[in-house]
């Protein structure tokens, strides 16, 4: 019988079963309720969006709002922004950050543990303290309302260093026999970076990949800081501007292109779940 | 450019057919040649991005920023002094000490709660665990502009306590319970990485360990009190602090949900920094508080360090 597989659960062990069950939902409600509800009512008539008693879903639904996103800003060109720029980043950060960890982890060279020293503080100093500074610099070479710091920024500065260390880390732990396998092959370190490490670093390419993303994907203070004009902006910043002319804020457009913004990246979570909590855990440093 | 001159150099060497000593020695300098030109773009990218910024930012904290002519004009430890004098201060330093602290706590015991919860066998406890995740993929601008439409004083929480005959707050427009908003908003987006690393470090307490307390008649409480949390601890402790130096960063949260207000109850102190330097351009003023922001950070980690100093042999 089935019955004798499943763990009995009678009695005081089922109530419990049931317990756990009903806190989990009770619990997961506002970690899941908010996404829900910005989808449903992204396609609901404004008059609908603050309905007393609240609904969840509409009976007549519309894609007016999606339309009127790209109607009162030019969204399209701001989420091609945001794509361009993340991926862009990602790349440079991925490069970046597998040489300087590799080198960091199997290079001998002199001052090698006092550069590295050197690196890491670029992961103590937040973002927040240096925009200050960074702003005049970038005035200074005329980049400002440009991609610029947005992309050299964060492909270069802490979030390169957090993936440099998790590249170090993960190299660190290789078996040496394979690069001496390799060296007698006739591979150089070139080669042998590209060739026998980055093909094994995967898991670790790929937490590297999601973290960067995301952190580009998120930025906000960057953007509001050295973007001015609406056809440069990047998508958070853009979802802020859906105002009407007299400061009212458009509801339903606003849901129409968060939801935009963060429906993609959810797909993609739910595909590679494995992937994403791996890498964010292993950097847990988001939060 | 990096790639293309250290091909050459790390490629010819091997291909010597017969490697003297003179060459053996080329070939340890090419290599450690290498090594600097692999570093060297992340090295770059930290001297010009942080370490220089930094500089400068101590260097504005001793000047004064005059907007209208554009110059600076040095003024020693005026701007420090300006801390001491400065009536709003006060405000945003408790304000940042509150959400700092409501972030922590709540974070880590929600994030403990949900993954002893969830460090079972049951059916459904992916789906659980993917559920409590989610968030954290969600853009941060996008999930607080959501739950400020839910928080309006018209909005969705208070039109559900409306069904149960509760008027509801005007959340975002009152000092305490527009701070209560950030602090929950802020931690449910970001709990399911607390609730990640909790559910390793569980998964890392050894099954014989409860066992035999259990054979010694220990209970569920005493078993978790004495064994899981005191084996636990560090990673506890280690998540706490990056979760306060997350916390002191949190700019878009409050900069969508609320501006800092009202009055002065959401200001915290990055958002004040922002306000000084780039609303009212005091730049000299600005940075004097940016690098207050960066003394608490620093101050964290080396308690941080000092704490896995400690608890190193709990490590693996």
């Amino acid at each position: 019988m089935k019955t004798e597989n499943r763990p009995r659960l009678t009695g005081v062990a089922l109530a419990r079963r049931i317990v756990l069950y009903l806190a989990l939902v009770v619990l997961a409600v506002p970690f899941v309720v908010p996404t829900v509800w910005m989808i449903a009512s992204s396609v609901k008539p404004l008059n609908e969006i603050f309905a007393s008693p609240p609904t969840l879903f509409t009976a007549s639904p519309t894609f007016d709002a999606y339309v009127e996103a790209f109607e009162f800003q030019p969204f399209a060109r701001q989420y091609f922004n945001s794509v361009y720029i993340a991926v862009l980043v990602t790349g440079i950060t991925m490069l970046v950050s597998s040489l300087a960890g590799y080198a960091f982890a199997r290079i001998r060279f002199r001052g090698r543990n006092l550069l590295f020293l050197v690196v890491l503080v670029g992961l103590l100093v937040p973002g927040e303290v240096t925009i200050v500074p960074l702003f005049q610099m970038f005035k200074q070479v005329g980049m400002i309302n440009t991609h610029w710091p947005l992309i050299l920024v964060t492909a270069l500065a802490a979030p390169c260093v957090l993936a440099t260390f998790i590249m170090r880390q993960f190299f660190i732990a290789l078996p040496g026999e394979l690069e001496e396998a390799a060296r007698l092959d006739g591979l150089g370190r070139l080669g042998i970076w590209w060739r026998i490490c980055l093909p094994l670093a995967k898991p670790a390419l790929s937490a590297v990949a999601i973290l960067t993303f995301l952190t580009s994907w998120n930025l906000y203070l960057e953007p509001t800081v050295y973007i001015t004009s609406p056809e440069l902006f990047t998508l958070p910043q853009a979802l802020t501007r859906y105002t009407d002319a007299y400061g009212g804020e458009m509801w339903n457009t606003q849901l129409a292109a968060a939801t935009m913004t963060v429906v993609p990246v959810l797909v993609v979570f739910l595909i590679a779940q494995k992937q994403f909590v791996e890498g964010l855990a292993h950097s847990g440093l988001k939060g | 450019m990096t790639r293309s001159t250290d091909r050459g150099a790390s490629q010819d060497a091997p291909r010597g057919e017969r490697p003297t000593r003179r060459r053996f020695w080329n070939l340890a300098r090419r290599d450690s040649l290498t090594g600097y030109l692999f570093i060297a773009p992340q090295l770059v990218g930290v001297l010009v991005f942080v370490l220089v910024p930094v500089g400068l930012a101590i260097y504005y904290s001793l000047n004064d920023w005059n907007i209208f002519s554009g110059e600076l004009q040095f003024v020693g430890g005026e701007n420090y002094a300006a801390l001491l004098d400065d009536p709003q201060l006060p405000a945003v330093l408790g304000a940042t000490a509150i959400f700092s602290s409501g972030v922590v706590v709540l974070n880590i015991a929600l994030g403990l709660s949900l993954a002893i919860l969830l460090n079972r066998r049951f059916r459904g406890v992916t789906l659980f665990r993917t559920l409590f995740f989610s968030p954290v993929v969600v853009s941060v601008v996008a999930w607080t502009l959501v739950w400020g439409f839910l928080l309006q004083d018209n909005g969705g929480i208070n039109g559900l306590l409306a069904q149960i005959g509760v008027v509801g707050p005007n959340w975002l427009q009152e000092g305490p319970t527009a701070m209560i908003a950030v602090v929950v908003t802020q931690v449910i987006r970001s709990v399911g990485i607390n609730m990640v690393l909790f559910l390793s470090a569980l998964q890392g307490v050894p099954r014989e360990l409860h066992e035999a307390a259990r054979i010694d008649g220990a209970g569920n409480a005493a078993i978790f009190t004495r064994i899981t949390l005191p084996l636990i601890s560090p990673t506890v402790l280690l998540t706490a602090i990056i979760t306060i130096v997350g916390a002191l960063q949190a700019f878009a949260q409050i900069a969508v949900l609320t501006e800092g207000g009202p009055g002065l109850s959401t200001t915290v102190l990055v958002y004040y920094v922002f306000q000084q330097a780039f609303d009212f351009n005091d730049i000299g003023y600005g940075s004097t508080l940016a690098l207050m922001l960066l003394t608490f950070v620093l101050l964290l980690t080396v308690l941080q360090w000092q704490l896995r100093r400690k608890w190193v042999f709990y490590e693996d």
